[in-house]
């Protein structure tokens, strides 16, 4: 169906001309016209976003799940020198780019009532937005990848210093520095590995396709790991570089939280799938007992204090840091059950905090506070919200049959095979989940309602409805019947985990000679 | 079709009522949730006649639901002689809890909700027992958990119901825990989590050593052990029994069902589920003995005083369960299900009972507040005596069946702990001794409970006894029901459930203990040769007239102990306004473990919390990290605060410079 058509191109610029398009208007109309079009604005967005969502639709529908190669690839040279425009997905990455084209229409329907000035630039930078997403999970090109990886950080940046909370100045600044750090170590790393390409491969390459085959020496991968861990973890986030995640969280307007936890956390993961496993094979094995480590702390130290956070949006970030824990384990203890629970996991996690986090924004939107005391006793003015963040309470939780308990189980009996230590240690994120998300749901939306300011509080409308009920029906769908994602992520996660045994049991067979 | 209606009725009704409850009003949507219930039960025993006794097994598929690397579950109904005694017991308790609470219920406004949350808890409770594998098994252990949360916490409004609702939720978490890690090593070790896949391979892994955090374990103890876990969890055995009595904030007609008849069995129903893998596991075995007995005589010392009517009855809930444990522990699978079975009947009725009492009494539940009552409520007042008689198991001793329901289970239970006693199991020794004292209670605070609530002098208001009413038939339907299966459950199954006869559990369960084998060999060589009078006491000569007559002894006095004291010169009276002794302080306070697990455990996470977040996250990352970096760069916070949302386009602007020129600098080394 797309043989001739650059249908990931199309995917990953259109919402970026749109915006482009925008933005030309805007300066070029005045007054009235101009007034019109910030208004139309929104409509505009949701209408190129339907369409991205209908192509990767399209593509996932169109996508082979049984080959583990690059698809739908598109090739051109760029900047020289072996750096390549490259396209291409497989089946760690595709359903990403699903997720992400799934996501951004929810976002830019929930904005539609709660932002209040600069309507247009606002979806013009969430348009941009979704291009760098989608264009992190194409890229089959280092540098390329590199280019999307970091320019995501600027429109989510404006998205939580412009149209952020009272201390938006401080959480993006903070957003900033970690992030920064990161990129400057991996980009180090990355031209090493350039120049390494041109001497051992003849010609230098930033082909990631290309890469997977080099054989870089276990001294140079420790570093370059390091490097790259540097990036990914602070993405993720990993315990103890965490800490800017719950101030972006609570600034960030309510669909740049979605985003935030529904894609960019997710950037780090693919990272370590994409590049740290099949590039430093060695290094991540060296290096697992960190990651475990630093996993099983995510988890529980990170649930314990979500549990004492006083900010429902905080509370709900903190969870999403321990969730994190959870991938993490799980693509290093590289087997079957640990990588496809990590992938499901992230995918999974993207709905339900995304769902979590629009919930915070209709009560928000409402009251203008997201403090925990404020609140109690909204199943009486609020009996269909207090349906719908019970099901997203209990997906959180990781109950059977959502699509959390799924991510859970899986990394949870892929890592035992390789550490009863660290699943054991992962089951006790089952009980301290259990605290401090039906804490929250107590104290939000049972109880007395005490606060004279929430007798006339109103229940969802149709618009935040809309949003929340497909988010609901797929934690659902994928708690039920998983397989919708395992079976297409499967022959790409097999190829990585035969690649990756092959690599290391060289290596080892090497020494031993 | 018979068994995809008989799971999946229940959920359509919670399904339609949850949906559109609001909508459809609430006559429409108690119909449908008690109509597709009734249809379900009524389904079951079909079910039940036809597997037990025509001994049609089978397994449906439903379709995939996990399928990575091996790691396989399905969506199945596995159907055998357990599945459907469970099917009999949820469904026939579930649908009279159903029609109960049309009158239970009346006053309620939201009882659209109340129906689908019980018809969920049924549909999720009826996976537990289909289960073909261990994780469909846990979708189910989790489901009733959520519906047990929702239905404590259903007056939501009452922060009591919400702490239970929260507390029976974690404490059973922490069970799950153990569950859950039991089925990680289950696939660790046989590389499947079927139990049929599971269980065929047990003998080859029967040697196996697993190292498991830091220590090295029998890979099938290890198993057995975990799993266990999670079975006290549910079941609200010692350490975890916590929630239970908490538990008692929701409904009555929730009490009776969840935390009486069904989900509270679910512990046993998993070990005798997994029998093969307890077989091999001798230590744990002994080790779920011992737990069962002591919780059978710890619950019974606390429901020796107290107050609260459905306190008592949750405890003796506990404490039967407790028989149910030890029974299994040492092997008496059939004997542990043949309690939860006539248990399911006498509980339920007992527990209905009350709430027919509290519904009589203004909602009043605490029982030195009520007495006198009897005439007022003569149909609850007999079915709560015949309930009585069920759960102190009188009964004519020496005959196995003749007498009420709890007579031919608790019996069988006691006897089984007689046998291992005698091969020289310690444990056994200890179970049959705990279970005869925790007889001896159980007879004094049912009785007790009788006294203290029907008889003597009134000592709640008056007004509260001028209004004292008969219940609604919605009500008294289900208690006349629940009655018969009291009376008569262990008089009509007790050959099927305790010898098998007719070949009754199939391949299900294995008769307990090498005795009772041969009894049932015995009584089938009988009722081969005299095959319409199958000699009942056949198997029971060689027990010592002592031990027939133990329980039996012990039954009577406790009735007349409790009589004693209760009844005889006003001793209520005197007995509340007496003081209590330090003992009696201590199992008033429930031996103070919820006291203790608040000091330790509670305060611990939050304190934990606490410092994780302002000394770990603010007071040493921020500090050192972002704010000490941002503090060196800018010189102070000074200029920090004063930064405007005008600078942020300069931000944007470096890192989309910082892009470009990273760009640019590749570019020229590529290019030079």
């Amino acid at each position: 169906m797309f043989n001739n058509v650059p249908i990931l191109s199309m995917i990953t610029f259109l919402p970026l001309i749109v915006a482009l398009g925008l933005m030309l208007i805007s300066r070029i109309s005045k007054g009235d016209a101009r007034e019109q079009l910030n208004k139309n604005a929104p409509m505009v967005a949701l209408i190129v976003s339907c369409v991205v969502l209908l192509l990767s639709a399209l593509l996932v529908w169109q996508f082979d799940p049984s080959s583990a190669a690059f698809q739908f690839e598109e090739r051109v040279d760029w900047l020289g020198g072996g750096i390549e425009y490259h396209l291409g997905v497989d089946g760690i990455s595709v359903l990403f780019v699903l997720l992400t084209a799934f996501l951004t229409p929810l976002c830019i329907l929930a904005s539609q009532k709660s932002i209040k000035k600069n309507m247009l630039d606002y979806m013009v930078a969430f348009l941009v937005l979704e291009t760098l997403m989608i264009g992190v999970f194409c890229s089959l090109d280092l540098i390329l990848f590199y280019l999307f990886f970091e320019a995501v950080l600027i429109p989510m940046f404006l998205i939580i210093g412009i149209w952020g909370g009272k201390d938006r100045v401080y959480a993006s600044y903070k957003f900033f520095l970690y992030t920064l750090l990161g990129s400057v170590l991996m980009l180090a790393a990355i031209l090493w590995i350039y120049f390494y390409s041109g001497q051992e491969l003849g010609a230098a390459t930033t082909d990631i396709t290309r890469l997977h085959d080099l054989d870089i020496p276990a001294s140079a991968q420790t570093w370059l790991w390091l490097a790259f861990f540097a990036s990914f973890a602070v993405k993720m986030p990993m315990w103890p570089v965490h800490t800017w995640l719950p101030d972006a969280h609570v600034q960030a307007p309510t669909a740049g939280s979605v985003i935030l936890a529904g894609i960019l956390l997710k950037m780090g993961g693919y990272g370590f799938l994409r590049f740290s496993l099949p590039m430093f094979p060695d290094a991540s094995i060296k290096y697992t007992p960190l990651i475990f480590g630093l996993s099983v702390i995510a988890i529980i130290y990170t649930s314990l204090v979500a549990y004492r956070q006083k900010d429902i949006k905080k509370l709900i970030a903190y969870s999403s840091v321990a969730h994190m824990g959870f991938v993490t384990m799980g693509i290093f203890a590289v087997n079957m059950q640990g990588l496809q629970g990590a992938i499901f996991q992230m995918l999974s996690h993207g709905l339900i905090s995304g769902a979590l986090f629009f919930g915070v924004g209709v009560i928000y939107d409402r009251m203008h506070t997201r403090e925990i005391d404020f609140y109690g006793g909204l199943v009486k003015r609020m009996p269909v919200y207090a349906v719908f963040m019970m099901l997203f309470t209990m997906a959180n939780v990781g109950l059977p049959g959502t699509s959390g308990f799924v991510g859970e189980i899986l990394t949870m009996v892929g890592v035992y095979k390789v550490n009863p230590w660290v699943a054991a240690g992962a089951a006790l994120g089952m009980i301290l989940s259990a605290v401090y998300a039906l804490h929250l749901y107590r104290e939000v939306i049972f109880g007395e309602p005490t606060n004279e300011k929430l007798d006339n509080i109103e229940d969802m409308n149709k618009t935040e409805i809309m949003v929340l009920a497909p988010l609901a029906l797929f934690v659902i769908i994928l708690g039920v019947y998983p397989s919708l994602v395992t079976d297409v992520t499967a022959a790409s996660v097999e190829n990585l985990i035969s690649n990756f045994n092959a690599a290391t049991l060289d290596i080892v067979s090497g020494q031993g000679s | 079709m018979l068994y995809q209606i008989i799971v999946f009725a229940p959920l359509l009704g919670a399904l339609i009522v949850g949906l559109f409850g609001r909508k459809l009003g609430e006559k429409p949507s108690m119909t449908i949730t008690t109509g597709l219930l009734f249809l379900s039960a009524i389904l079951s025993w079909v079910a039940f006649v036809s597997v037990t006794q025509n001994h049609h097994n089978t397994t449906v598929e439903l379709f995939r639901w996990m399928d990575v690397g091996g790691f396989k579950a399905n969506w199945a109904l596995k159907i055998d002689s357990l599945t459907a005694v469970m099917l009999v017991v949820v469904n026939t308790v579930s649908a009279l809890v159903h029609l109960y609470s049309w009158g239970y219920m009346s006053d309620d406004p939201g009882k659209p909700r109340f129906f689908a949350y019980l018809s969920f808890f049924t549909f999720a409770m009826l996976m537990l027992v289909t289960a073909n594998n261990f994780i469909q098994m846990f979708f189910g252990w989790e489901g009733v958990g959520l519906a047990s949360y929702l239905l404590i916490g259903f007056w939501y409004k009452k922060p009591s119901a919400n702490a239970a609702a929260i507390k029976a939720f974690v404490v059973n978490r922490v069970g799950d825990v153990g569950l859950a890690l039991g089925v990680m090593t289950i696939f660790f070790v046989f590389g499947s989590v079927n139990f049929d896949t599971v269980f065929s391979a047990i003998h080859d892994k029967q040697d196996l050593v697993l190292p498991f955090l830091g220590m090295e374990f029998n890979a099938i103890e290890l198993i057995a052990a975990l799993l266990f876990l999670g079975a006290m969890g549910k079941s609200a055995q010692f350490v975890l029994h916590v929630w239970l009595p908490d538990a008692m904030e929701g409904p009555t007609p929730v009490s009776a069902l969840i935390h009486a008849a069904t989900m509270v069995t679910a512990g046993v129903f998993l070990v005798c589920r997994a029998h093969p893998i307890f077989q091999e596991a001798p230590v744990t075995s002994g080790f779920i003995t011992v737990m069962g007995a002591f919780t059978a005589f710890f619950a019974a010392t606390v429901g020796l005083v107290q107050n609260d009517i459905k306190r008592v009855i949750a405890y003796s809930t506990c404490s039967q369960l407790g028989y149910m444990f030890f029974a299994a522990g040492l092997g008496a699978y059939n004997a542990a299900m043949f309690h939860l079975f006539t248990h399911a009947f006498f509980k339920a009725l007992l527990f209905l009972g009350a709430g027919s009492v509290i519904h009589a009494l203004h909602h009043e539940q605490d029982m030195r507040k009520m007495g006198g009552i009897w005439k007022m409520v003569p149909v609850t007042w007999i079915v709560m005596i015949i309930g009585t008689l069920a759960i102190t198991g009188v009964g004519i001793p020496g005959t196995g069946n003749f007498g009420f329901a709890g007579f031919a289970s608790k019996d069988l239970i006691i006897e089984s702990a007689y046998d291992a006693a005698q091969s020289g199991m310690a444990s056994g020794a200890f179970a049959f001794w705990a279970g005869i004292i925790a007889a001896l209670m159980t007879s004094f605070y049912s009785w007790r409970l009788i006294f203290m609530t029907f008889h003597g002098k009134h000592r709640g208001e008056k007004k509260v006894l001028d209004h004292a009413h008969e219940s609604p038939l919605t009500m008294l339907i289900p208690l006349g029901v629940l009655a018969t299966g009291a009376l008569l459950a262990g008089f009509v199954f007790y050959k099927s459930f305790a010898y098998g006869v007719n070949d009754f559990w199939g391949h299900a369960l294995p008769m307990g203990g090498e005795h009772a084998q041969l009894a049932a060999d015995n009584l089938y060589a009988a009722a081969e040769t005299t095959a319409s009078d199958a000699d009942h006491s056949g198997g029971h000569h060689v027990y010592p007239k002592w031990v027939l007559w133990a329980p039996f002894i012990v039954s009577v006095s406790g009735f007349i102990i409790a009589w004693f004291t209760y009844m005889y010169k006003d001793g209520v009276v005197k007995r509340i306004n007496g003081k209590g002794g330090p003992l009696y302080n201590f199992l008033l306070n429930k031996w103070y473990i919820d006291e203790l697990y608040d000091v330790t455990i509670v305060r611990f996470t939050r304190w934990l919390g606490d410092i994780f977040w302002k000394v770990g996250d603010i007071g040493i990352i921020d500090r050192f990290g972002p704010n000490g970096v941002a503090a060196a760069a800018m010189a102070g916070a000074k200029r920090l605060s004063k930064l405007q949302s005008g600078y942020l386009y300069h931000y944007a602007f470096v890192m989309l410079i910082g892009v470009a020129a990273i760009i640019g600098l590749v570019m020229r080394t590529v290019g030079g």
